[in-house]
């Protein structure tokens, strides 16, 4: 039995430093300073470990590791906040990026019309998916990626992002519209550019 | 009868929509522009994809390495 135990630990380790990368890029995204994430993703993987008898097993042991780590992302934000690091959301109702998209009469401009991303379930399993949804993140102002992040990585409701922001929640909509505008039109430059369908899914697991 | 929605302001409804109930009048004009505009039925799937998004960062990660692990 205890033998059994060292095995698992040691199986966790292994997975642990597997997760790690995908851990530090998804703390980099939210936190936006890479030498704060690399020290958030460090205290959530020594929590995992010395609460390693927590773990369950009712969700896979990454998603619970990706649990602790929303946590301490969370704590680390709010210093930030506190620091006084966050830029003040200014709602000038005036985006150029956005505006791009649309003609004066607000129908889409041609070459910025949506086309067909295929598949949802082929999307996610795609490496590049990921890697243009790294590098579109990274593109977008701080305070827009902040509330994007916190919505549809973390899942807080817009309430609760009020809470953490200090934020108004029309102007979370407002802000989450522009989020969700401007990631679509830079991934679809960057995915379907490159994206060939045949390739689809043959990128991870290899 | 209503009035034909813009696609920008399609948008805002289909974004909303992901954070909060929309009002009756709200879903029906969406509804109706989204059945008549292509370009906007894929930027709403676009929209749903992005909102559906945030499991799939841990679980995708964790079938991948589940499938190689272990690594030795």
């Amino acid at each position: 039995m205890a033998a059994e135990t060292t095995q698992n630990t040691h199986a966790r380790m292994q997975r642990l430093a597997a997760v790690r990368p995908r851990l530090v890029s998804f703390a980099r995204l939210q936190l936006r300073e890479p030498a704060l994430a690399e020290d958030t993703v460090q205290e959530a993987l020594a929590t995992a470990i010395e609460k390693d008898d927590d773990f369950a097993g009712r969700s896979s042991y990454e998603t619970w590791v990706f649990g602790i780590l929303k946590y301490k992302i969370l704590d680390a934000l709010r210093a930030q906040s506190r620091q006084g690091k966050w830029q003040p959301f200014v709602d000038d109702g005036d985006d150029e990026a956005i505006d791009r998209q649309f003609q004066q009469s607000g129908h889409w401009q041609v070459a910025a019309r949506p086309s067909d991303w295929g598949d949802p379930e082929a999307t996610f399993a795609n490496e590049h998916f990921w890697q243009v949804f790294d590098a579109c993140m990274i593109a977008l102002p701080d305070n827009i990626a902040r509330v994007f992040s916190l919505r549809e990585l973390m899942g807080l409701s817009t309430a609760d992002i009020c809470k953490e922001t200090g934020l108004k929640e029309n102007n979370c909509w407002v802000i989450l519209h522009r989020a969700r505008l401007r990631l679509r039109a830079c991934i679809e430059r960057g995915y379907l550019s490159e994206h060939a369908p045949q390739h689809g899914l043959s990128e991870r697991g290899q | 009868m209503i009035k034909m929605m813009l696609c920008r302001e399609a948008t805002r409804l289909m974004s909303k929509r992901l954070d909060a109930p929309l009002s009756l009048g709200e879903r029906l004009s969406l509804r109706l522009h989204l059945g008549m505009c292509r370009p906007c039925r894929h930027c709403n799937a676009q929209f749903d994809l992005l909102h559906r998004m945030g499991p799939h960062f841990d679980a995708d990660t964790s079938v991948c390495e589940g499938d190689n692990a272990p690594r030795s």
